[in-house]
């Protein structure tokens, strides 16, 4: 179905070849737009063992129970973001045969398997000054001795609600935010970096 | 700014909560058989105490948890959060 579709960055018109050609050498920060990235949101009950057996069966993952962790498996990340809901992250295009699989493991248990992937885009942010630039805007301590690997958490960005994801200690964050927000989130990220210098990639 | 334990993601900026107000108001199991004065006092009528509060939070834009968190409305100091179901720490009050 979605092959007929065109797909379209919600940042299709900052992240531009321009653009790149006019990042900085020493960029402070460097943006990576990860646009249609699968992004399924799953509720159950994970104490029901048929609940988690059969998400196994599908992901490959045992969902993560402790707050703001995350679970990766080889096809599909699980991100915690309430106790009984799940973001199940995957590569693009994926999103609609595993809710179909995801409905018949499921079938007959007290579930929900939304397809949100068009609702949501991905920012990958890296480089020194990744904490400087989001402290600006996110209450949460991004020192990795408080946000480190395994560990997401949703907050807010100037008042951007986002899933902030450490990714690794270069340091790379990813942010998902919904796609409404990104062009917003983008123009906040250039102004925040503004004294770093900031830098888009593909 | 206060800042607030959510009793599932840990402790937080108080911009990512919202007040949900004084906490363990039970709803009447029979509405019907209540007076308007006694639905009234169910509805609109709260303890304003001086001192150590029961009250509801919600962790809006983190895990959309309800819990429930004992404040003092002198000092604004948290004595204690805990979850929805639970009882209050200390005991009935």
């Amino acid at each position: 179905m979605s092959e007929s579709i065109r797909q379209e960055s919600p940042l299709v018109e900052r992240n531009t070849r321009a653009r790149h050609q006019a990042s900085p050498a020493n960029a402070g920060i460097t943006v990576r737009p990860r646009p249609f990235l699968a992004c399924i949101n799953l509720r159950g009950d994970p104490s029901d063992g048929a609940f988690t057996d059969a998400v196994r069966g599908v992901t490959g993952i045992d969902l993560p129970t402790t707050p703001n962790t995350v679970a990766d498996g080889d096809q599909w990340r699980a991100l915690w973001l309430c106790p009984d809901e799940w973001y199940l992250v995957g590569a693009p295009g994926a999103e609609n045969d595993a809710v179909d699989t995801l409905e018949q493991a499921l079938a007959g248990q007290h579930f929900a398997v939304n397809d949100v992937t068009s609702g949501m885009t991905t920012l990958e942010i890296s480089g020194p000054r990744t904490r400087d630039v989001l402290a600006k805007g996110c209450t949460l301590d991004l020192h990795p001795r408080m946000f480190g690997p395994g560990q997401c958490a949703q907050t807010l960005i100037s008042h951007a609600g986002v899933v902030i994801r450490y990714v690794d200690d270069q340091p790379t964050l990813e942010l998902m935010v919904r796609r409404s927000f990104a062009d917003y989130l983008w123009v906040w990220l250039e102004d925040a970096a503004l004294e770093y210098g900031m830098a888009a990639t593909e | 700014m206060l800042y607030i334990k959510c009793p599932w993601c840990g402790w937080r900026d108080e911009s990512e909560f919202g007040y949900g107000g004084e906490a363990h108001i039970k709803r009447p199991e029979d509405p019907d058989a209540l007076s308007d004065a006694e639905w009234a006092d169910y509805l609109f009528m709260r303890t304003n105490p001086r001192g150590s509060h029961r009250e509801r939070w919600v962790h809006t834009a983190g895990c959309r948890r309800w819990f429930n968190a004992i404040r003092d409305t002198q000092t604004y100091e948290f004595k204690a959060f805990y979850k929805m179901g639970e009882e209050p720490p200390g005991g009935e009050q």
